[in-house]
């Protein structure tokens, strides 16, 4: 299988401080890449410098080949092929749910309106939200926000997921609806980054996981190796921790 | 004292169309004021040095200097130099216009930096580029936010706006001067100009209000 994603010495800093230093990651394509780590571990640095909404300070990424640091490559359309799903979902609460998921599309894919309007139905099927979708985002959910944060992901047919701790921000009563969501979408072979602190979902649906700590990859692995046979002690006293 | 509603019966025609100009000149102030203030804002907030700097000597020295003096610079300085002669009217619509775009500019910055940031990375990340998420995200939701403020702007420049009784330009000010100066009378004029701008600034307040509550 070919990677569709590669990361080579990644680097990030603020002033002093170094976030990433000599990131080295591959993703597959339909794999489901989990990352794991405390909080300041730069796991969701390391995620956001994906689709550069983070500006790395050195190394290379390359998507399907194509460098993210290649000025000649135009970063909007790279990231059309990178979907995003935010801790705080960030809908865009001027518009109504459809609205929201046929937006890029339209503007962006340059769609008929029709044609983006369909798929976005079946999009709110898939996710069970058909019924949401002349409502407004401030009358969501935290749950349903994020299943709606999903679908207009989903919306621009990207060729890769990013989840940046997609159920932080829920209730706990509402986890398990966004994670069903996601592991529909690991099932029908979604490439996925996944940053979380979900373990019972990295180890079931995670095809990888590497524990990331202070800015590097401590350990990676399949997820029996990381959570049931860890070799490094930094990912020992992590897990036994968070398990 | 002996108020003579007579004098004001006879130059209310006058007064009237003096208020007309003062609407017009304020609306298209507003308006010029908006579309530049846009400009000025999004320089001011530009990542580049040639598009930030100039943009905030701009707003500083519209903001830090006085309207009359920037009228009499535009007046008597700008307009000779653009149209060979000046002209009231032209110089009153300039002056307030690059008045308010720095007003305007400052308006918008807030309006635009009060939105999450998270909304731009959500754009960004369905690959929009900046300038339609500016467009179809972030300035849909920031006018919201700066109607009050803008509101507020556009009733000090229809009060600014009797500044150009200054250089003639026949707004309601230059009528209420040329009233008083024919019939020796301070009550009449002034009294009756402050009463129209008030029926102007308070009707815009409630206008704006509406709009508000609808938006």
């Amino acid at each position: 299988m070919s990677n569709i994603i590669e990361v080579r010495n990644l680097k990030k800093v603020y002033g002093d401080n170094v976030v990433l230093r000599d990131i080295n990651a591959d993703v597959q394509s339909k794999e489901v890449l989990v990352v794991i780590g405390p909080s300041g571990s730069g796991k969701s640095t390391f995620l956001r410098c994906l689709n550069l909404l983070e500006k790395p300070d050195g190394g290379t990424i390359l998507i399907e080949g194509k460098s993210l640091m290649d000025p000649t490559n135009k970063i909007h359309e790279i990231r059309m092929e990178l979907g995003m799903v935010f801790q705080r979902f960030h809908l865009f609460p001027h518009m109504k749910v459809i609205d929201n998921i046929t937006h890029a599309p339209v503007h962006v894919r340059k769609w008929p309106v029709e044609k983006a309007r369909k798929k976005a139905l079946e999009l709110l099927e898939k996710v069970g939200l058909l019924d949401k979708a002349n409502a407004k985002p401030d009358s969501l959910s935290g749950g349903q926000a994020q299943r709606v944060a999903i679908a207009r992901a989903l919306a621009m047919e990207p060729k890769i997921l990013l989840f940046d701790e997609p159920t932080s921000a829920l209730d706990p009563e509402m986890v398990g609806e966004v994670l069903n969501v996601m592991k529909d979408l690991a099932k029908e072979g979604m490439t996925m980054v996944v940053v979380t602190h979900e373990m019972g979902f990295a180890r079931e649906v995670g095809d990888r996981v590497i524990f990331m700590e202070q800015g590097v990859i401590v350990e990676e692995g399949t997820p029996a190796q990381i959570f049931e046979n860890p070799k490094q002690e930094r990912t020992k006293a992590f897990l036994s921790k968070v398990l | 004292m002996d108020f003579r509603f007579d004098i004001i019966i006879e130059y209310l025609p006058l007064l009237l169309k003096g208020t007309l100009w003062t609407i017009g000149i304020s609306i298209l102030a507003i308006l010029f004021g908006s579309v530049l203030g846009l400009g000025v804002a999004l320089g001011k907030m530009s990542h580049r040095g040639y598009l930030r700097w100039p943009a905030s000597i701009y707003v500083n020295f519209f903001r830090g200097t006085p309207l009359l003096v920037q009228i009499l610079l535009v007046h008597f300085g700008v307009v000779p130099l653009i149209l060979g002669s000046t002209n009231a009217i032209v110089a009153a619509i300039v002056a307030l216009s690059l008045n308010s775009a720095a007003y305007m500019a400052e308006i918008y910055r807030a309006g635009i930096q009060s939105i999450d940031q998270g909304q731009t990375e959500a754009a960004y990340s369905l690959g929009m580029t900046p300038g339609q998420t500016m467009r179809t995200i972030i300035l849909p939701q920031a006018i919201k936010r700066m109607i009050p403020p803008f509101g507020n702007e556009f009733i000090v420049l229809i009060k600014d706006s009797s500044l150009f009784a200054v250089i003639a330009a026949p707004e309601l000010m230059y009528w209420s001067n040329a009233m008083r100066s024919q019939y020796f009378k301070v009550w009449e004029p002034y009294l009756t100009a402050a009463l129209i701008y008030f029926i102007l600034t308070y009707s815009l307040n409630k206008l704006l209000a509406y709009l508000e509550r609808r938006v």
